[in-house]
């Protein structure tokens, strides 16, 4: 019998949708709190989970207590084995590490683990690349490739691995970037390491694909148009990244590079956002909402901008988002779709099909969307 | 780095070394001594000097250069040495197996037609004579408009662009003025076309000032229908679309894709420059199209690109004859004449009547095959690319990707990413490596979806066993990648030029077409 460990690291995520970009460290995670934030990680995992519920009197589940496993193993009628022990409501990264040292000595075939990429870092930390793992998205920042695109294909891939029709493995990055940087504006990803997970080419996320210099003009040119349309009776929500930047480098406005802005008549309104504020302010109003996939991995939603969330993106509407991107960044995906994982699965199939890209000052692009 | 013992080219051993020839060759002007000259003319004699003066005062003033043209000064024997050395140094497409040019239909082009097109009985012909004296001339350019009728099922051909991205740009230009003519011009400024197709296709359109919508492929190679329906709108010009795309995926729903343009009001124009593997067996006018072109220069077998002058052939339906360029050639059963009323006529988009060398031996090539012929072209064509499909796809590290186990028509982009991903070494190496061995490969894939992309075409031309030696030189490069891939990595050994720096073609500040453009970028 397959013995496969369950990690969930509950707090993972909590930081998104207030737009504190990343829930590593007390503090934080307590401001998260204070601003509201609810746990989504044990939900996220439960998608991942019922897509083994197949195979549940063929493997072995073994897990850590409460939130850290045993809950949502239960929820989905697995019958875990729980070792360890935890302080309810109070788990760390420490947790984290000393699960994977348990779980790695009772010899399992394959790690699961929910969280971000600070839990892939403290796995990498604990047990190197001793055993085979598979991450389910369930972070704010996940430039690690060791996640699947979502949690539900997170689980098909953990069956096929399981059913020994994936055998091949990949090496894939663990990346992390500072999240004190990050909430200033910078990124400065690093790589840590890397992971072995099943090698399911559709499954899992590429890794974030950096702009060489080249771009730059490419990125003016869409900056240019999009300024050139700005109607004045409408709110504009900036998204992150480098090529959203641009327009606000060509505006002369502040900004910030991984959170949220919001224009209106070229002017700022407020930079950084949190999903609340935006609604406060974009309520009942027209606004248009503009981003740009994350290279490399073609996510529109779901990944680094959990602030738009899907309340955020119901009250824009989908013929108010404007999707921007150069075609190097298009390409660098190598004809995988854009990803979203908005949280709603009614509207990521609402978002899914085709959408139209602004690649330069006269040219667009037709590019589809799954889910 | 040459193979022990395989200096000799046998039956069994079918990798050719290779060494170009390598002569520190100069630019021609940087060869020019002052007052050297090739040909002396002698001194007018007095008697005609007397009748008709000095030959030059007569002429107009405005005639006349105030300066001589700055052209090289060299002897007969150094230009002959000049052009001689160069031509060593290139590999032809009448030197090597030159399927590496995918996209480009690289045929064989029969020499009986450069010999028709260098008779003095038509050489010695003047695009302003009467048209009375040109009738044999004009006979031709008007029966292979008959002939491109018959093939694509339109109703009136022009060759005056010359070459196929001028006559993308005669199409958007038709498409404009048919736009116009119904007042919609300034509202209607998107053209569609797909990623595949080929970059002249969004390039052209966007200098007449129009917008691009560019669709993606899918997983299966091809542009989906419902994203042709979330490209189309009140503000949708045209579709500009070519098929097979340049992966050589064939678009079965093209008659889908040019309902739904026509059902908004936009015009459906074909590039028809991938027609090699489609003759006599599909049409532009049962796809739906208005108007579509061919590149004599590919699919005509008149030589390509720097082996002879280009020439596209633009055809339309009854409805757009009123918009093509002037004058076209017409005939009233007594006597071929240029036509110049066409009272919506784009105007000219190139001098007198196109590329009449290229007209003569496109025409001469189809004589000399007849229908059967064409359509038995395109089955051998079809037939080579799925043959040297199967084998590429038998080479370690290399890849088809989109439509996979599907047959191809008459090209494939293929990928080396597998073999990159095992040993560092790009599709680029592998072009500078195959030069060793005395293939040329041509590194345009764009737009660059396919990762290490390459892509192959081998035309009706090329045998069997010349195919084959095409995979055994690939098949060697493969295997030194994997053994040892140094010796791919600073390829070529044996070229004239080793790594050139690409990015100064990138680089406006750098580059130079003429000597003049040199002399005055050099200086700054
Ligand atoms: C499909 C296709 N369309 C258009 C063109 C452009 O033709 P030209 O190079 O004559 O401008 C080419 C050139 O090879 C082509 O392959």
């Amino acid at each position: 019998m397959k013995k496969v460990g369950l990690i969930v690291n509950p707090i993972a995520g909590m930081g998104g949708k207030v737009g504190l970009k990343g829930t590593d460290g007390q503090a934080i995670l307590a401001e998260a709190k204070r601003m509201g934030a609810e746990q989504v990680s044990p939900q996220r995992t439960v998608k991942a989970l019922e897509r083994l519920i197949p195979l549940k009197n063929a493997i072995e589940l073994i897990t850590y207590p409460q939130e850290m496993g045993e809950e949502v193993a239960n929820q989905c009628g697995f019958n875990p084995k729980v070792i360890g022990s935890i302080t309810q409501g109070m788990t760390s990264s420490d947790d984290t590490k000393q699960a994977c040292k348990d779980l790695f000595k009772m010899k399992i075939d394959l790690l699961l683990f929910a969280g971000g990429d600070g839990t892939a870092r403290d796995i990498y930390n604990s047990i190197g690349n001793e055993i085979v793992v598979l991450g389910i998205p369930t972070g704010v920042k996940m430039h690690s490739s060791v996640f699947a695109y979502n949690p539900m294909r997170a689980g098909d891939l953990a069956m096929i691995y399981l059913q020994g029709k994936v055998k091949e493995l990949k090496e894939a990055e663990v990346m992390d970037i500072d999240e004190e940087a990050f909430r200033k504006g910078f990124v400065s990803a690093k790589l840590y390491g890397y992971l072995r997970v099943p090698f399911g080419r559709r499954y899992i996320q590429g890794l974030k694909a950096g702009s060489p210099p080249t771009e730059k003009y490419s990125q003016e040119a869409i900056a240019q148009k999009i300024i050139d349309d700005m109607e004045d009776d409408c709110f504009y929500i900036i998204g992150p990244g480098t090529t959203t930047r641009t327009i606000m480098e060509k505006l002369n406005l502040d900004f910030t590079l991984l959170g949220v802005d919001l224009l209106h008549r070229k002017k700022l309104i407020e930079e950084d956002l949190n999903e609340k504020k935006l609604l406060e302010h974009i309520k009942g109003k027209k606004a248009k909402l503009v981003i740009t996939p994350i290279g490399g991995q073609g996510f529109l939603f779901g990944r680094g901008n959990q602030q738009l969330s899907p309340n955020v993106i119901k009250e824009v509407g989908k013929d108010n988002i404007i999707v921007i991107a150069t075609s190097h960044k298009i390409n660098s995906l190598n004809g995988h779709p854009f990803l979203i994982d908005s949280g709603d699965t009614e509207l990521d199939r609402l978002l899914s099909g085709y959408v139209i890209v602004i690649t330069g000052y006269q040219e667009s692009v037709v590019y589809r969307v799954t889910s | 780095m040459f193979e022990k013992g395989g200096t000799k080219m046998n039956r069994k051993n079918k990798v050719r070394n290779f060494h170009q020839a390598k002569w520190d060759e100069p630019v021609i002007f940087e060869l020019s001594n002052k007052g050297e000259r090739g040909i002396l003319f002698p001194e007018i004699e007095k008697e005609i000097e007397m009748d008709i003066g000095d030959g030059i005062s007569n002429l107009p003033k405005n005639m006349v250069r105030e300066q001589p043209p700055n052209l090289p000064e060299l002897s007969q024997m150094q230009v002959l040495k000049h052009y001689l050395r160069l031509s060593q140094q290139t590999l032809g497409a009448d030197l090597n197996v030159d399927i590496g040019q995918g996209t480009c239909t690289m045929k064989y082009s029969p020499k009986i037609n450069e010999k028709l097109a260098t008779s003095s009985k038509f050489t010695e012909l003047h695009p302003s004579q009467d048209e009375t004296t040109v009738q044999g001339i004009l006979e031709i350019i008007y029966k292979l408009d008959l002939f491109l009728r018959e093939i694509s099922g339109l109703d009136k051909f022009t060759f005056q662009p010359s070459g196929g991205s001028q006559a993308i740009f005669a199409i958007a230009s038709i498409i404009h003025a048919h736009h116009e003519a119904s007042g919609e011009s300034e509202k209607r400024d998107e053209i569609i076309t797909t990623m595949f197709s080929h970059p002249s296709d969004a390039a052209a359109p966007i200098v007449k000032g129009y917008k691009i919508i560019n669709i993606y492929p899918n997983e299966d190679g091809l542009p989906a229908v419902e994203a042709l329906e979330k490209a189309v709108s009140n503000r949708t010009a045209g579709l500009l679309i070519t098929n097979p795309e340049d992966t050589g995926i064939f678009n079965p729903k093209i008659r889908e894709f040019t309902r739904i343009v026509h059902e908004i009001g936009g015009v459906c124009g074909y590039d028809q420059a991938n027609a090699n593997g489609i003759l006599g067996i599909t049409r532009a006018k049962e796809a739906g199209f208005d108007l579509c072109f061919f590149n004599l220069h590919k699919t005509f077998s008149s030589p390509h690109g720097c082996g002879g002058p280009a020439a596209g052939a633009l055809g339309v339906t009854e409805e757009f004859i009123k918009y093509l360029p002037t004058p076209l050639v017409e005939f009233d059963e007594s006597k071929y004449f240029f036509n110049y009323d066409v009272p919506r006529s784009i105007g000219k988009v190139r001098a007198f009547y196109g590329v009449v060398p290229a007209i003569l031996k496109a025409y001469s090539w189809i004589m000399s095959l007849g229908s059967k012929g064409l359509r038995e072209v395109s089955e051998i064509a079809v037939l080579n690319n799925n043959y040297l499909l199967k084998k590429v796809l038998e080479l370690r590290g290399a890849s088809a990707p989109y439509a996979e186990g599907r047959h191809r028509i008459e090209q494939v982009r293929y990928s080396w990413d597998e073999l990159y991903r095992e040993t560092g070494v790009t599709t680029e190496d592998i072009t500078c490596r195959m030069v060793d061995f005395g293939f040329h490969m041509w590194s345009s894939h764009h737009p660059f979806i396919v990762p290490q992309p390459f892509t192959l075409e081998p035309t009706e031309s090329y045998s069997k066993a010349e195919i084959d030696e095409y995979i055994a030189g690939l098949k060697k490069v493969v295997e030194e990648a994997y053994e040892n891939p140094e010796i791919v990595k600073t390829a070529p050994h044996r070229s004239v030029v080793h790594k050139i720096d690409v990015d100064s073609l990138d680089d406006p500040t750098r580059w130079a077409i003429t000597w003049r453009a040199y002399l005055k970028k050099s200086k700054k």
